[in-house]
């Protein structure tokens, strides 16, 4: 945070500041990923819920072979593909209006790296129920 | 990082109270913030008794009665008094608002009046709006056009054209609504604000403007533009029943319809 209040610079014009660095050139696409795959998520995680009801008191044996049918495996995967992008847009959003100055840049690239990392995460471990389900098949 | 408190040097404390004079039947109490830069004192709440069968029926009279009758120190902008010229724009009851067209039976209780929010302080009820001022001059609000005006007489405009712009040529500039904006009080040095973006909309719907894209270019931007979340308190707040939030709804529709 600066140690002044945002727009009291005695030296620089308030028009210099108010211009700034000039617009950055992106933010629509930013903003538009974050309605699209809000609006995605909504029939990804009611399909989700239904399977989680119908899959409940089967065994382990079940649950694998549920996995291992391709809709299945592709809908999981997009589901775990669009939550941990919608997070990070998410979170970016929270970071860009709460953290200022030199801790912004840093936490903005954590943010990214922790839900990349968690989103790989989910997809490999799609992949190891596919591959334990044809095992079995 | 996320500022939770007050800096020290804003923590508001108890000011002093100017009795109503003896007599007084309809006695409402109203609470002022205070603060001056000639000494290095915090600001305070002066808490002023007023007979209001004596004034007239908006704030804006009892702040006058207050600085013409009691304690002339008291410092405020105002100028039209009926909402046309929004220099009176402060934080009443809450909402920021314009003094001159807020009735004082409209507010239950003790009347509480602040500056508007979250900008350096002049004195007392003025705040600095200069960064806001500097702000709409970046957007170029006035006519941008190439092609030569008729030589003897107006740019032509069809009603059509002309009825896009209402609900924005109506804009003051009180900025009430950019001082009642979260995203405007965390990130206002690089987020323009309702007022400016309404203004910026008013001339990228207008029909004789030929720079259309290059004020949609100015605009494309995670903060300038992008930094609105959709709060909402802009609409809310404004005086003159304006809504900036789809004015900036309509920005960000064209920012799509021109990449898709």
């Amino acid at each position: 945070m600066t140690d002044s209040a945002p727009h009291i610079e005695v030296m620089r014009s308030q028009l210099s500041r108010a211009r700034g660095l000039g617009a950055g050139g992106s933010g629509t696409a930013h903003w538009w990923a974050e309605r699209v795959t809000a609006a995605s998520l909504l029939p990804l995680s009611t399909w989700f819920i239904v399977q989680m009801f119908r899959l409940g008191g089967t065994d382990h044996a079940e649950v694998v072979k549920w996995g291992g049918k391709p809709v299945n495996a592709t809908m999981l995967t997009a589901l775990i593909i669009t939550t941990f992008y919608h997070a990070q847009l998410g979170l970016q959003v929270i970071v860009d209006d709460y953290v200022h100055g030199k801790a912004h840049l840093p936490t903005r690239i954590l943010v990214k790296l922790v839900t990349s990392l968690l989103g790989l995460l989910g997809v490999f471990a799609v992949i190891k129920l596919v591959a334990a389900g044809s095992r079995r098949s | 990082m996320v500022e939770l408190r007050l800096p020290r040097n804003s923590e508001i404390g108890k000011g002093k109270t100017y009795p109503a004079p003896a007599g007084a039947k309809n006695v409402r109490t109203f609470r002022v913030y205070r603060w001056t830069p000639d000494d290095d004192r915090n600001p305070v709440v002066d808490s002023y008794e007023v007979d209001l069968d004596a004034i007239g029926p908006m704030v804006l009279d009892a702040i006058i009665h207050i600085k013409n009758d009691v304690d002339p120190t008291l410092t405020f902008r105002r100028s039209c008094r009926e909402g046309i010229c929004g220099s009176c724009a402060m934080n009443i009851d809450g909402e920021n608002t314009l003094a001159c067209l807020k009735p004082i039976k409209d507010i239950k209780g003790d009347v509480r009046i602040y500056p508007l929010p979250h900008m350096p302080i002049v004195k007392d009820l003025v705040s600095n709006l200069d960064g806001a001022y500097a702000q709409l001059r970046a957007i170029n609000p006035w006519l941008q056009s190439d092609s030569a005006p008729p030589p003897d007489a107006e740019r032509k405009q069809s009603i059509e054209e002309r009825a896009k712009l209402d609900g924005m040529w109506e804009c003051i500039l009180c900025f009430c609504c950019t001082t009642s904006c979260p995203s405007y009080w965390w990130n206002g040095d690089k987020y323009l604000g309702p007022a400016v973006l309404l203004a910026a909309y008013r001339w990228i719907a207008d029909s004789r403007d030929e720079h259309t894209g290059d004020r949609l270019d100015g605009l494309e931007d995670t903060f300038k533009l992008y930094a609105c979340r959709t709060i909402m308190n802009c609409t809310q707040t404004c005086p003159k029943g304006l809504n900036p939030a789809k004015a900036i709804g309509r920005i960000k529709e064209l920012q799509i319809e021109r990449k898709a």
